[in-house]
């Protein structure tokens, strides 16, 4: 029998890890909802900005609120270059290939980045307390992960809700065809929204580097979790990403404990697949 | 005869003679690379009988790697030839193909959703294999059990020309059933399934009957094209046959080459495959990552500049450089 301190603490664990899987899931969302691409090469953008945060604090000494800066920036960057050189010329193509044409993205950064800097596993090490609060061990670390990640999402929240382009924006992925009625220049909100999905990946890269270690294939490992939870979540809602995204971290994390790792992804995976049916969370009813 | 059939039959004589054909010390690897372009152009065969009919499934390396460790595994651990342990293995992967499709169907699970949730299926089955690793061997892989010498029963050989006309055969199988059901009626109502759902119910298509037929084939077909890469190979590994990785890979080299014709998959396979040697013969042991990144941009031009695959695209180009010299001809 597991001592439940383990448990309580694979919880709360959970619920930590659930902030930066919530905002990756929305910075997708975003994008998915408005451009209507899944970006599968989404996590691998991520990836990048974890070698820039580390390659600027462990090699050039950066502190790391400037470095996490740095990788927001590159976020977004990257997001409007995706989104230029990939997504434009192939906007009017079969839903097949536009998968395929981030597919090949995601060969493309995996194997650069194992080029360019091997699969050697880097981390950022941080000399934060660990937390003892009632017998369970909390990392310092990751609580102030789970707190930025909420404030950036607040953040996309008043982007989305104070400013006329987040109300495009809105106003876009409720309804894409009204668009072009409206008189709404559709790059430009495309443009807009692939910047600040990427910013949202540059964020969570900031805040990954400083808890998991980076290595080439690190979007493999959260991409296809990330989608899940995307889609879970349902369009365009924001507290759904948030809840999808703590189910899915607490089956993980707490099926980690009791059974093991993989076993804990089978479960969330397999959740996953039966809420589509079960609960399509209105996202198909959109579709028609 | 049509030139193209002139053509077909040429080549599919000088493929019949290739083991004969002088290569000196080439022999054994240009053999190798040609049973692996039978074997994965099959697969992509297998995987093109959905995906043209608006069924992206990213999931199929669920169903090879279902298919190529339940042969695998039946064999190391009871004995049981390869023969039964495929039939077990299509079997089981129909099972598998229609406990996935048979919801996404009823509840309208189309388009990206679709794609998202074979993604899924194929994660699910890559973990499994690594969380059971007591008897799947995990990560590191699972080694057939040699046979103590060349044996039909235990479908093991030494000699690569055995294998080389067994996976001849399946490939040729494969177009065969491939323009079967490209000729049936089963085309005609996928189509019109895959144009609108409710429309082609309105006329009597048995919606679902279909759907779960051409995905049950396409299954157990991918899960025969596991057990024949596993015979070969003789080695299975969960990153290889199963997860998003090699899943990905099948559909790539199938649009590239053109899903909705009879040989695109075929082509498709070929070039990604001969891409892959090439980039591995040049770079070597050099530049680790080098050859997987100028592979991946490449997808991603061909994507762009070819959406109707390279076959797709030649034909086009092809047709409309004989439709002028037709005219003119008509003309005199």
């Amino acid at each position: 029998m597991i001592d439940p301190i383990f448990l309580l603490e694979a919880a709360v664990n959970g619920i930590l890890l659930s902030g930066v899987l919530a905002l990756l899931a929305l910075g997708l969302n975003l994008i998915f909802g408005v451009v209507d691409i899944v970006w599968i090469a989404y996590v691998d953008l991520v990836m990048v900005c974890m070698y820039l945060v580390y390659f600027l604090v462990m090699i050039y000494g950066w502190p790391l609120w400037l470095a996490g800066l740095a990788s927001v920036a590159l976020g977004a960057l990257l997001g409007l270059g995706v989104h230029l050189l990939i997504i434009t010329p192939i906007l009017g193509s079969a839903p097949v290939n536009q998968l395929l044409a981030t597919g090949g993205l995601l060969f493309f950064l995996q194997s650069f980045a194992t080029f360019l800097w091997t699969t050697d596993h880097r981390t950022v090490r941080l000399a934060l307390p660990i937390l003892e609060v009632g017998g369970m061990f909390l990392s310092f670390v990751r609580l102030i992960a789970f707190a930025i990640s909420l404030l950036a999402m607040i953040g996309l929240w008043v982007f989305l809700r104070r400013t006329y382009i987040g109300t495009a924006i809105r106003a876009v992925s409720q309804d894409r065809e009204a668009m072009a009625l409206m008189g709404a220049d559709p790059q430009r909100v495309y443009l807009v929204t692939s910047a600040v999905g990427g910013a949202m990946a540059g964020v969570a890269g900031a805040l990954l580097i400083i808890q998991y270690s980076v290595h080439p294939f690190f979007g493999a490992a959260f991409g296809p979790l990330t989608f899940m939870i995307c889609v879970l979540g349902g369009l365009g809602n924001m507290v759904g990403a948030f809840v999808a995204s703590v189910v899915m971290s607490e089956i993980i994390s707490i099926g980690g404990v009791v059974i093991s790792t993989e076993m804990g992804y089978v479960i969330a995976f397999v959740v996953f697949i039966v809420m589509m049916f079960v609960r399509p969370g209105g996202l198909l009813v959109r579709r028609g | 005869m049509r030139p193209g059939r002139v053509v077909g039959a040429a080549l599919l004589a000088v493929l019949a003679l290739g083991p004969v054909l002088p290569m000196g010390g080439m022999r054994q690897y240009v053999l190798h690379v040609l049973i692996q372009i039978f074997v994965w152009s099959f697969i992509g065969g297998a995987w093109s009988l959905m995906g043209r009919f608006g069924l992206v499934s990213l999931g199929h390396g669920a169903f090879l790697g279902l298919g190529a460790y339940t042969v695998t595994l039946l064999w190391n651990a009871y004995g049981l030839t390869p023969w039964l342990g495929g039939v077990v293995a299509a079997a089981l992967t129909s099972v598998l193909a229609l406990v996935v499709a048979y919801p996404c169907s009823r509840f309208q699970v189309v388009g990206h959703y679709f794609a998202l949730v074979t993604l899924a299926v194929g994660e699910v089955v890559r973990l499994l294999i690594i969380a059971e690793r007591n008897w799947t061997g995990g990560s590191l892989g699972l080694s057939l059990r040699a046979s103590p010498h060349d044996s039909v029963l235990a479908m093991q050989f030494a000699d690569k020309r055995v294998f080389y006309y067994a996976s001849l055969v399946l490939w040729l199988a494969g177009l065969w059933i491939w323009y079967r059901v490209d000729r049936s009626m089963a085309r005609a109502a996928m189509e019109a399934i895959g144009e609108d759902e409710t429309a082609a119910a309105s006329v009597g298509i048995h919606v679902t009957r279909f759907k779960m037929g051409i995905t049950m084939l396409s299954a157990s077909l991918t899960a025969v094209g596991g057990v024949a890469y596993a015979q070969y190979i003789t080695y299975v590994n969960p990153d290889t046959l199963a997860g998003i990785g090699v899943s990905l890979r099948i559909v790539f080299a199938v649009v590239l080459g053109g899903m909705y014709s009879l040989l695109g998959p075929t082509v498709g396979t070929a070039l990604t495959i001969a891409l892959g040697e090439y980039l591995r013969v040049v770079f070597g042991l050099r530049l680790i990552g080098m050859a997987e990144t100028i592979y991946g941009l490449l997808l991603i031009l061909f994507i762009i500049f070819l959406p109707a695959g390279i076959y797709g695209s030649l034909r086009d180009v092809v047709a409309g450089l004989a439709r002028p010299a037709r005219l003119a001809s008509g003309l005199r």
